[in-house]
């Protein structure tokens, strides 16, 4: 079975500070996503199950290290790795990027499976999984928490609410992955040298036939801005039991409590 | 007239949807109608059609049974098209989720997920979403002919629903869906709904050990409050994945929000944001929790949680 690992790399949401209410992003290093370790660590284990070539592909979106940033990818197991990098496409919409990812499968060529991690670190709009599945027109099988190989197919595991499913989808098909399906196995020093002899090769949008003036976001940003909260911040002191009374007692004045 | 159109699979959640589609309807000069999909959705769309919607389509075909997210994308499209929408608002269930995006593509159109906000703005619609993993709030105006946005269930109170009465209307539509449902079965044990708890007390990583959370269950019993957790609980399997707060679960409004152990990372306390009143527990002086919080107490929580029990309790005496 021939996977294709989709990876975004986002900005490391840990080092990201907010500063006059807007996000602070200068100099903040990119990093693969935790959803996507999951995605790539269930393609290995699918891969030791049912053989097949594992590719990571991944829209830089204006990460100018992101081939480099792809090679965790590579340590992580992936036999090679796929960069789209095209200065069109530095911040594009889903649509766009659900454009170029369903463009790269294509010339891929052999892609059975295409795994994605449920949503992205920074945006987690969920939504590029769906959109490369309709582009394709395959199925897909959304929050998927464990993924087995039947014959032709995939069967997935999932919980939807109250429910629990199992769903089976024929292959080819697109999967997305929700972080409990299993532990990332972190590379060590013998993955992460092996891994930078691995083929990686950086696609622009010519080499995929698509055009960028198609591809312009339709989607306006207004504004992206903290909220600002209007708390009281009051903390009490004393006691373990003074402190409990005292907050008893702002329970029943403000409400909460008492009848 | 055009018409913005409201889909749901939780019947509840497209009752919201119509009536705030009504409101931004009356903005926008649309008319709104709304859907009901899969076996049994005809006493759903009676209730739509109550709630104010002027049109409610509705299909019971088998292909929708258990709402699969290529099916009911198709039979959505085809309704769009049939109705004249250009606005389409989905509530942003986990299937809502996965289905607006593929409706999206079909359609042409741009997408907004995790909306929790929907307001018109100068004659156009700006949606409000968490990004950064909770840090920011992205308003954002798509420009696309049709507007697909994936709405959060509780973003819209459906008591502003009117007395309506909709004509119901049963579209012939061309669905199937190649993903096969080989089980499907009701969640063991109790499953809890956050979103519509009045009190809430949430536990984190300042519980070393599980059976260390029976003091949390003991101070919700005692406040009547559900117990939440931080993603991280649930990812030790002490906790159900239904009880998580924040960015990956449940994103509550409710009277009180009693956090235990709870450090405050930004992706669990979008979560609570909404929250009415804000009290935390916890060691750390400097956690983050405190930042946020109406009433902070600093202390050990072994030594003040059973002291808060005993006083919610006294108190009530």
């Amino acid at each position: 079975m021939d996977i294709v690992v989709c990876v975004k790399t986002n900005p490391d949401l840990q080092l990201v500070r907010v500063k006059n209410r807007e996000a602070v992003l200068d100099g903040v290093p990119f990093k693969i996503g935790d959803l996507e370790k999951n995605a790539l660590e269930a393609a290995v284990a699918l891969r030791t199950a049912a053989g097949g070539k594992i590719t990571a592909l991944c829209l830089a979106e204006g990460n100018r290290k992101a081939a480099e940033d792809i090679k965790v990818a590579l340590a992580m197991g992936a036999d090679e790795a796929v960069v789209i990098d095209d200065p069109a496409l530095a911040a594009p919409d889903q649509a766009a990027v659900a454009a170029a990812l369903a463009a790269a499968v294509k010339k891929i060529g052999t892609c059975d499976l295409l795994l994605f991690g449920e949503g992205s670190t920074d945006n987690y709009s969920g939504q590029v999984g769906a959109r490369v599945a309709e582009i394709l027109g395959v199925p897909q099988i959304g929050y998927a928490r464990k993924i087995e190989a039947v014959d032709g197919a995939v069967r997935c595991e999932r919980s939807m609410d109250d429910m629990l499913e199992t769903l089976e989808a024929p292959l080819p098909a697109v999967v997305t992955v929700v972080s409990e399906i299993n532990e990332p196995t972190i590379p060590g020093l013998m993955q992460i040298m092996k891994a930078k002899s691995k083929p990686l090769q950086v696609w622009s949008l010519a080499d995929l036939g698509l055009d960028a003036a198609r591809l312009a976001p339709t989607r306006e940003i207004v504004s992206n801005l903290a909220e600002e909260q209007d708390r009281k911040h009051i903390l009490f002191d004393g006691s373990a039991a003074e402190q409990a009374d005292a907050f008893v007692n702002v329970l029943i004045k403000e409400g909460v409590l008492g009848r | 007239m055009a018409v913005l159109l409201v889909y749901s699979e939780k019947v509840e959640t497209a009752r919201e949807l119509v009536a705030g589609g009504k409101q931004l309807g009356v903005a926008l000069g649309l008319g709104v109608s709304a859907v009901a999909l899969g076996p049994g959705a005809g006493a759903a769309a009676s209730s739509l059609a109550a709630a104010g919607a002027d049109t409610v389509y509705v299909s019971e075909d088998a292909a929708f049974e258990g709402w699969p997210a290529d099916a009911v994308a198709a039979g959505l499209a085809q309704i769009a098209e049939l109705a004249g929408a250009s606005v389409v608002l989905v509530g942003s269930t986990r299937r809502g989720k996965e289905t607006a995006p593929r409706l999206a593509q079909k359609l042409g159109a741009g997408c907004v997920s995790d909306v929790n906000s929907l307001v018109t703005e100068g004659g156009e619609l700006v949606a409000g979403r968490y990004a950064f993993g909770g840090a920011t709030v992205a308003r954002e105006k798509l420009g696309t002919a049709v507007k697909v946005f994936a709405v959060m269930p509780k973003t819209f109170d459906s008591e502003g629903a009117c007395a309506g009465a909709g004509t119901v209307e049963t579209p012939t539509l061309d669905v199937s869906s190649s993903v096969r449902v080989v089980d499907r079965r009701a969640k063991e044990g109790d499953h809890v709904n956050l979103d519509a708890a009045p009190r809430i007390v949430g536990v984190g990583r300042g519980f070393n050990a599980r059976e260390d959370l029976a003091l949390g269950d003991q101070l919700a019993a005692a406040l009547e409050a559900v117990v939440g957790c931080t993603k991280s609980l649930a990812d030790f399997e002490w906790l159900g994945e239904d009880r998580i707060i924040g960015l990956s679960g449940a994103k509550t409004a409710p009277d009180l929000y009693m956090s235990v152990g709870v450090s405050g990372q930004i992706q669990h306390t979008v979560g609570v944001a909404g929250a009415k009143l804000i009290a935390a527990v916890n060691k750390d002086k400097e956690a983050p929790i405190f930042a946020m919080a109406d009433y902070g107490i600093v202390g050990d929580l072994f030594e003040v949680v059973p002291a808060l029990t005993a006083a919610v309790k006294a108190a009530k005496q």
